[in-house]
């Protein structure tokens, strides 16, 4: 594995078994997150990105199951970690915030507690005082007065609490932060606040984070890279330049034309036909090839690869890929998309 | 068409039995409404926006009178709701309808959507007979574009995708041809590739059914595409009222554009450039004095803190309560 790259997961399936039949919430999929950036992970519900942030810890349950594919973190692979090793991992080396911390945080205990247990579970040998001095040191550095310890989560507003959650990600100095929907649930002055202090601790710590969301302001706001998904798999990865100004899957297209810009004076929004399919009975072919607005023959019949377009900037389109029957006006169309 | 005059919704908090001894006569209220006045106009989309524990939801549902003021009153095409028995006032509802964020919610699991959308029906017109009330729940189901409607009726709530649910939703709205909706966050729960299609389904409605919207939402970048004057409340006030375009581009408020700027833009290439204000909303129970705002704002001076600034003209139509408007004005 390439020293720059903090996690890469290989060809990951993750299914969920449903009365139905099994459910392959992720499927094949491979990503590589890499040291020191912001990953947005965006995607519309169902689309199996916040499945994917559970297995990257191996946090799913049942239901869940990863089937196939490889987690290589930090060298590592931890699929052939014994289940029993993982605890170790997770807080210590991979952190997580996630869409509600009210749900998240323990209501008997106050926020000092949830810090220092955490240090000394991770590290036994650390004494109470520093401990305490530690966890201080880390509220202060987010913004949270360090007399507000001893408060309790419920004493706390939603901003403050999200706050906690990311001082206990970053407590023991995890590399990675798995955050997903992290600003979800908060008003849009405080989400300006909690993206500007992630970008902040990104610098500071030299901190990976993968961020899951279906808010493609918040991705535009702080991501490095970003990687769209669609009906369980990647549609499009590449830098956040790069896909916005020039998105390559007709996906990422229509998705960037149908959000709300408040910066914009047009008055339409692009608006997509058709919705997500249902992952019981994915299309065949490329699974976006039923809303497409330039769908092709092939399309329907085969998948595309998921494969460079330019440079670091991928895709799986197959107006971007060699086919049969591909002709020079096809190419004039992609052009114009 | 509509005009809230000195609106005031105070809801007593929650107490215990001893507490509530001790505190005899004296129990503290959440003001989440608190002096209100404004006047829809007939054919408008008219938004109010605003972080959550505003007060928006709950203006919404004065106006339809599912609450009861405090004080003030909702006037609704010249009459006084409160003037009103409630006989009349059920009379009244066929002609306001509300439509909520979360459409499973809304909708009862044990009714088919040919019933949900008929039920309605049955209580405001009473004198369709159950074939013409089902060739009219047809009629409405198609033209919120759910299409063949046959296919519909006898589904069941959870047998049809979000997005459906809230076309459900609407065409419950939409039975008695009611002449107001309120739209409380209406496609706050829908993906954004459906949205953009909800959007625009409301508008249609509004043009075919000649409706009159009250728009809330938390989301400004949605406001600017649909609405024509737009309300920014905070602590249960309104700070700015205005056109949606005067408001967005020539805001006077600190807090509107503190809101504005804190939009998440579509693009990494834009940046902020204002600081946002300290600290976070505070609780209703006990607002600062003075202007709400003072505290979190960046250009409070001493008086900000004693007296509270009226809701004064700036600009033809443009609505504004700031003791240094001016100063912002662009």
């Amino acid at each position: 594995m390439p020293e720059d790259i903090l996690y890469s997961i290989r060809n990951l399936t993750v299914e969920y078994g449903t009365r139905a039949g099994p459910v392959r919430a992720v499927d094949n999929l491979s990503l590589d997150i890499r040291r020191g950036e912001i990953l947005g992970l965006v995607g519309e519900s169902g689309c199996g990105k916040s499945t994917i942030g559970k297995a990257l810890m191996r946090l799913h349950e049942v239901p869940a199951r990863i089937t196939a594919g490889e987690l290589w973190f930090d060298g590592r692979n931890l699929m052939e970690l014994p289940a029993g090793k993982m605890p170790e991992i997770r807080g210590a080396e991979i952190g997580m915030v996630f869409q509600d911390p009210m749900t998240s945080l323990d209501p008997v205990e106050s926020i000092l507690d949830h810090l220092t247990e955490t240090v000394l579970t991770h590290e036994p040998k650390t004494s109470g005082a520093a401990a305490k001095k530690r966890a201080e040191e880390l509220v202060e550095r987010l913004g949270i007065r360090r007399e507000r310890l001893k408060e309790y989560p419920h004493q706390m507003s939603g901003g403050m609490r999200q706050r906690v959650m990311i001082s206990l990600a970053l407590a023991l100095r995890a590399k990675l932060v798995i955050a997903d929907e992290p600003t979800t649930s908060l008003d849009v002055i405080v989400e300006a606040k909690i993206l500007d202090l992630l970008k902040e601790l990104q610098k500071e710590f030299n901190l990976t984070i993968l961020l899951i969301t279906h808010n493609i302001g918040v991705v535009a706001e702080v991501a490095d890279r970003v990687a769209v998904m669609y009906a369980a798999r990647l549609a499009e990865v590449g830098t956040a330049e790069e896909v916005f100004a020039n998105p390559k899957h007709p996906y990422t297209q229509g998705l960037l034309k149908s959000v709300p810009n408040i910066e914009l004076n047009s008055a339409e929004l692009y608006k997509m036909g058709g919705q997500p399919p249902s992952l019981l009975h994915p299309p065949k072919g490329c699974r976006f090839h039923p809303r497409c607005p330039l769908v092709m023959d092939i399309c329907s019949k085969e998948e595309p690869e998921f494969e460079p377009v330019i440079g670091d900037h991928l895709a799986s389109c197959w107006l971007y890929q060699e086919h049969e029957g591909r002709g020079s006006s096809e190419r004039h169309e992609v052009h114009n998309a | 068409m509509i005009r809230v005059e000195n609106l005031r919704k105070f809801f007593p908090v929650q107490s215990g039995f001893i507490a509530s001894l001790l505190n005899r006569g004296n129990i503290p209220t959440v003001k989440a409404v608190d002096d209100v006045t404004f006047s829809i106009r007939r054919g408008e989309v008219f938004g109010l926006a605003g972080e959550s524990g505003s007060g928006k939801s709950t203006i919404g549902r004065l106006v339809l009178r599912l609450y009861d003021p405090t004080s003030g009153r909702v006037v609704f095409d010249g009459i006084d709701l409160e003037s009103l028995s409630s006989e009349q006032m059920r009379r009244m509802r066929s002609r306001m309808q509300i439509v909520f964020q979360d459409p499973l919610a809304s909708l009862n699991p044990r009714m088919t959507i040919g019933q949900a959308i008929g039920h309605p029906a049955r209580i405001h017109m009473p004198e369709l007979s159950p074939a013409e009330r089902r060739n009219h729940v047809m009629e409405i189901l198609q033209a919120v574009g759910m299409n063949p409607p046959e296919a519909f009726y006898d589904l069941f709530p959870h047998q049809i995708s979000g997005g459906q649910r809230q076309r459900v939703v609407l065409a419950r709205a939409l039975v008695t041809s009611p002449e107001f909706i309120v739209a409380d966050e209406p496609i706050a729960m829908a993906d954004v590739s459906v949205r953009a299609i909800l959007l625009e389904l409301m508008m249609k409605m509004k043009e075919e059914f000649h409706l009159t919207y009250l728009f809330i939402t938390h989301d400004l970048a949605t406001a600017k595409y649909v609405c024509n004057r737009i309300a920014i409340l905070y602590l249960g006030k309104l700070c700015e009222l205005g056109p949606i375009n005067e408001v967005y581009s020539h805001y006077a408020h600190p807090y509107t554009r503190a809101l504005l700027e804190a939009v998440p833009v579509p693009d990494p290439r834009h940046r902020r450039t204002e600081p946002m204000p300290s600290g976070e909303i505070p609780n209703a129970i006990n607002p600062p004095p003075g202007c709400h705002f003072h505290p979190r704002c960046p250009i409070a001076r001493e008086n900000c803190s004693i007296q509270e600034p009226p809701l004064r003209e700036i600009r033809p139509g443009h609505l504004v309560a700031c003791h240094y408007a001016e100063e912002l004005l662009k």
